[in-house]
């Protein structure tokens, strides 16, 4: 790890300000679950950091129009536990809290989450040449090791995914980043926030290196009648997703009025599909109608290799999903276990 | 058989309380003054040389004090045989930073010395190093046919050997079959990572605290690479977060902590990273082929069991994985071969129950698929195989409770409940599977010496300088020492992991508590003949013509067994002594005499498990939810420490059975997933029931203590029985290990 130097202002200008001035070698740091290991392994090297956590920004409130407001600085746990979240948002509750562990939860910040960089090996190991650490240089994924790798919308330069459980509730609830930069302010809708590699992996996402994230705004719909977060991990819990599913339905009887569908570990950005809502939408909620939008979600699905399995796993994955949001019962429930001692 | 106060009893850990209060202290946590760090520089290819290290710009860093490489180590010792420790295999031991060649990707190219561990690995991430890079073969996959036998050189490892005619029993077979097994490589990765600090006493002498799993394998190895002598070298290994055979051999930490130290004149430390872990020793990637064939009555007519290991290009590390299969049943046809494929990676190590953990894994499902082929419950199919006699070294058993761990373990987990057919037990949406498998294990007991004391005070201090590698050797040994000589247990302390101390053995091989127990327990006994002795020089003593036959130690007293009234306090023994304490020792070496003699007994601990496994078929997640693991090991002597070795089995099972692997791009042959997050072992949610039963076995024969060793045999079958269980649940066959969501989709 290299030196640098530390910040920790008290107010947003201020942060923005320090930032500014050497704003592509300069950090923020929140949490630091994530830059601190990356600064351990020499993936990232910034000679400034702008520690964040005292600016006002782990409010969680609800605004005029309804939306929840989620402060950048919240914490992953705070947030899971709110109890606003808890009864408005339950599917966005279950996706924090099948990521990491306690005690990454209570450090991992709202707005840390959404920049955490990807789980790639090659990315992480500095012996091995990688696009997105050293643009130019290739991408060893492609054709190793990519069982965590995207089947969505990769390109010939990097397959990575975007590694939050968080983030795919967010995709699948519409929610807006609110940003802040030296000038102004802006909002993000949350598909626009996160880039596909394209050929320019190096960018995970399209906030600029001078912008500040300040909180995380939830629509007023928050589907907490029918919903369901399925993760399929290689192990129960402290795993990232292979493939893992946001589903939240709006029911009339039977009839599906409104539909969600984000998935994860399937792409360099939380993957949500549209067209395969509008497949949902009007329609019977059987699984029938489940699994043709499952296969409209995995058209074009490209296997690498080692993820191959993945593209049938997803398809599975959404119908399940969408099984448990639709039924709301916890015998379809993949995590729930009970022996049968005779 | 001796009282028992407190051998079987389930006495805490002694060392619990200063574990838990951060008081006892591990290699890396010894903050001697004027401490230096050293920072490990890995190789980043897997073969080739160094062609140029530009120090330069490192150097200038204030506060850097060296860059130690192959370009300025000092002239060390020559022969090979200075670098053999105690357990190396045959060949010619990795020496770090000896030349320019690199032999293996992340080896230690590099270590720079600085004043704090921050600035060190900061150098060391800007340290410029250039190499030319050679192609390296890493896939063991296509390197099966230039397999060869290995040479030998390991302690303790024979070929397998074949009897009978296996083809004959092949042809006679009615129900046959045959399949191919693997699993990769596995790496140790305890919790502790390897460190060593050196204090440096001046004029060469050096307190040694390392992380080990045998100080005096340690100390030996520095004494004949350094040209030190056993006053200069002492170390401590007081404390260890975890083994499972990584610390068996010194590893290059010490080497590069003790070069730093001697060539600074300063004290050193040595730390290496969570990916370092991944940069020696590991239960090497095995392929494996087995073919079995019964008779009508369901009797086995032939066992083939083919194994291809790798191993590096230097050492041929061995370990027994076809041996068990001529062993554990009765058969007449045996036939068994192993061989090893050399590739560019370092040597693998010896990692718990090694050998049987992955001969197991392939014997036990073959034998599952055997028992079905031929109409037969696993179990009953097992009975009807049991070797009342080991068949490969042609010796009775010392005992063997195999039988009774069927049994047991059967009957708790409710076995004869088990619908025999794939796919017929179901619950919502999850298949159900039962699956069961077993194991053996070698029992062995090595030379040890120890010194007991009691001072004038009552207090018992006992010395041998073993390892506690978490397996709770503190607190089985204060219990042994207590026993033996009738004090309560906080009269006793026990000590080891010291050079300074009596001569152990690495703790390894499920032998320490024989071993060392052994050790401990004569030299209790040595004690008491010196307090009788004492007792006899009283005046008119009630002892005069006592043997140590005659008496009794009990309640911190000597007594005559005929006449318990007759007693003598044994504090008071040693105040009369006039000497501040009362000394014995074994120094004998109690295994030495075994060792020479031809063996009379096969002497192996054995063990059954049963396991249930819940699998959502549709998503291929598995779930192993009950395993009750039956353990014949002899006398249990804690049955709390016990427990928890065999419950660590369990999980170490499951693990190697769903999740463990240490995956290599072949590319650069290099392992991809080396670190915690990527190189999955179990974590709470994916462990539920677990039943532990140590069947009663009783052997006078394996030593005095009637003690086999539970650390390794509980392991067995597990992997297997999963596996088993999957098949039960879907009927499908996984053979290649771990088993996970992609394999059952
Ligand atoms: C072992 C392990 C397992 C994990 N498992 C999971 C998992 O299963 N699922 C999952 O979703 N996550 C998982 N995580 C990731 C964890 O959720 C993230 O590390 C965490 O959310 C990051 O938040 P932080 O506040 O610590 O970010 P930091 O590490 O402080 O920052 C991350 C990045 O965000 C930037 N940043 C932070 N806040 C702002 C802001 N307000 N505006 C602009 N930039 C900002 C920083 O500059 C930095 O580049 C895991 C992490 C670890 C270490
Ligand atoms: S997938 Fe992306 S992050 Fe991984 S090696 Fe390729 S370019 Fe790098």
């Amino acid at each position: 790890m290299n030196s640098f130097t530390y910040a920790r202002p008290d107010d947003i200008t201020e942060a923005l300000r320090e930032k500014s001035i050497q704003v592509e070698t300069t950090k923020f740091i929140a949490g630091g679950t994530n830059l601190l290991d990356l600064m351990k392994e020499n993936v990232e090297r910034p000679t400034r950091l702008i520690d964040l956590n005292r600016l006002p920004l782990s409010q969680i409130e609800e605004l005029p129009d309804g939306s929840l407001r989620l402060g950048a600085l919240a914490t992953n746990a705070d947030t899971a536990y709110h109890p606003e979240v808890q009864s408005r948002y339950p599917l966005l509750n279950q996706a924090i809290l099948a990521g990491a562990s306690p005690q990454l939860r209570n450090m991992a910040t709202d707005g840390g989450n959404l920049l955490q960089r990807t789980r790639c090996y090659y990315f992480y190991d500095l012996a091995t040449p990688c696009n997105k650490r050293e643009p130019g240089t290739g991408c060893s994924a492609i054709g190793g090791y990519n069982r965590i790798h995207a089947i969505l919308g990769a390109s010939a330069e990097c397959i990575a995914t975007h590694p939050s459980d968080m983030c795919v509730a967010l995709a699948a609830l519409g929610a807006t980043v609110q940003v802040s930069h030296p000038t102004g302010e802006r909002s993000i809708p949350f598909e626009d926030f996160h880039r596909l590699p394209g050929n320019t992996p190096h960018l995970d996402n399209n906030l600029t290196p001078g912008e500040l994230i300040t909180s995380i705004d939830l629509p007023a719909k928050g589907f907490e009648k029918n919903f369901s977060y399925l993760k399929l991990r290689d192990r129960s819990s402290y795993a990232f997703a292979l493939i893992s599913v946001a589903a939240a339905l709006e029911l009339d009887g039977d009839r599906i009025t409104d539909a969600r569908l984000a998935l994860g570990g399937v792409a360099h950005k939380p993957w949500r599909d549209q067209e395969a809502e509008a497949l949902l939408i009007g329609q019977p909620a059987t699984s029938d109608t489940f699994r043709r939008a499952a296969a409209k979600v995995v058209e074009g699905a490209q296997g690498q290799g080692s993820n191959d399995f993945k593209i049938e796993l997803a398809k599975r994955a959404i119908v399940r999903a969408l099984k448990q949001a639709a039924e709301m019962s916890e015998e379809v429930n993949v995590n729930v276990f009970q022996n049968s001692n005779p | 058989m001796m009282t028992t106060d407190y051998i079987g009893k389930p006495t805490n850990r002694v060392d619990g309380p200063a574990k838990v209060a951060g008081t006892a202290k591990y290699a890396a946590e010894f903050n001697v003054p004027n401490l230096l760090y050293g920072y490990v520089v890995s190789s980043p290819i897997a073969k080739g040389k160094i062609t140029k290290i530009n120090a330069e710009e490192v150097l200038a860093l204030p506060g850097v004090h060296k860059v130690f490489s192959h370009e300025n180590v000092p002239s060390l010792a020559w022969f090979d045989r200075s670098y053999k420790d105690d357990v190396a295999p045959g060949g010619s031991p990795f020496r770090p930073l000896h030349s320019a060649e690199v032999k293996y990707s992340q080896q230690p190219v590099a270590l720079v010395v600085a004043d704090t561990f921050e600035l060190a690995r900061y150098a060391a991430s800007v340290l410029e190093i250039e190499y030319e890079q050679t192609a390296h073969e890493t896939d063991l996959s296509k390197h099966i046919d230039d397999a060869r036998e290995p040479g030998g050189g390991k302690t303790g490892y024979k070929p397998p050997k074949s009897r009978g005619n296996f083809g004959r029993g092949w042809e006679q077979g009615v129900a046959k079959v045959e399949a191919n097994f693997q699993h990769g490589a596995q790496h140790h990765n305890p919790m502790e990572n390897f460190a060593t600090t050196v204090e440096w006493l001046g004029d060469k002498s050096l307190n040694v605290y390392d992380k080990t799993q045998g100080a005096f394998n340690s100390q030996q190895y520095i004494m004949k690479v350094f040209g030190l002598s056993k006053d200069q070298a002492r170390v401590i290994s007081k404390y260890t977060g975890g083994g499972f055979g990584s610390g068996l051999r010194p590893q290059y930490q010490l080497f590069l902590a003790v070069l730093a130290s001697l060539e600074l004149e300063r004290s050193v430390r040595v730390s290496l990273t969570r990916q370092q872990m991944f940069s020696f020793g590991h239960r090497p990637h095995t392929l494996q082929h087995v073919a079995l064939a019964t008779n009508a009555d369901g009797s086995l007519s032939g066992i083939n069991h083919f194994a291809v290991a790798e191993t590096s290009q230097f050492e041929d590390f061995t370990e027994n994985v076809v041996g068990w299969s001529g062993m554990i049943y009765d058969c007449k046809n045996v036939k068994l071969g192993y061989r090893l494929s050399k590739l560019d990676v370092y040597t693998p190590l010896d990692m718990r129950a090694p050998g049987a953990a992955s001969g197991s894994i392939a014997l036990e499902i073959a034998m599952d698929e055997m028992a079905e082929a031929a109409g037969l419950d696993p179990v009953e199919f097992r009975l009807r195989n049991y070797a009342d006699y080991d068949q490969e070294q042609n010796l009775p058993f010392s005992s063997k409770k195999l039988r009774d761990c069927y049994h047991e373990g059967a009957t708790k987990f409710g076995w004869a409940n088990r619908n025999p057919a794939p796919r017929s037990m179901r619950q919502g949406n999850r298949l159900i599977g039962w699956g069961m498998a077993g194991g053996i294990w070698d029992s062995a007991t090595q030379p040890a010496q120890a010194k007991a004391s009691l001072d004038a005070d009552g207090h018992l201090r006992v010395q041998s300088g073993s390892n506690d590698i978490g397996t709770g050797t503190y607190t089985i040994m204060t219990q042994i020492a207590a026993e033996t000589l009738g004090l309560p247990i906080e009269a006793v302390t026990f000590e080891l992991g010291d050079t300074l101390m009596p001569e152990a053995p690495v703790q390894g091989g499920s032998w320490t508590a024989s071993s060392v127990g052994t050790a401990v327990r004569k030299a209790c006994q040595a004690l008491g003949e010196k307090l009788l002795k004492q007792a006899q020089k009283m005046d008119e003593s009630a002892f005069a013509d006592a043997t140590i036959d005659d008496v009794q130690f009990v309640n911190g007293q000597l007594r005559l067994r005929t006449d318990p009234d007759q007693a003598v306090v044994l504090r008071d023994l040693v105040q009369a002594s006039g000497e501040p304490r009362l000394e014995a020792e074994n120094s004998k070496l109690p295994g030495m005499l075994g060792m020479l003699k031809p063996a009379q007994y096969s002497m192996h601990a054995h063990n059954a498990v049963f396991v249930e496994v819940q699998v959502d078929e549709e998503l291929g997640t598995i779930h192993v939810t009950r395993v009750v693991n039956a353990v014949a090991a002899g006398r249990i002597l804690n049955p709390k420490t016990a427990r928890s070795q065999v419950l660590g089995s369990v999980v170490w099972g499951i693990s190697m059975a769903l999740m463990e692997e240490s995956v290599m791009d072949h590319r650069f042959g290099r392992y991809m997933n080396h670190n915690y997050a990527e190189y999955h072992i179990p974590v709470n949610a994916d462990i539920h029931d677990i039943d532990v039963i140590f069947v009663h076995e009783e052997d006078d024969k394996v030593n005095e203590l009637g003690v086999k060793g539970i650390g390794e045999v509980g392991l067995l079958g597990v992997a297997a029985a999963i596996s088993n269980a999957v098949y039960h649940a879907t009927g499908k066959r996984v053979r290649d290990m771990p088993v996970m969501i992609d394999k059952l989709l």
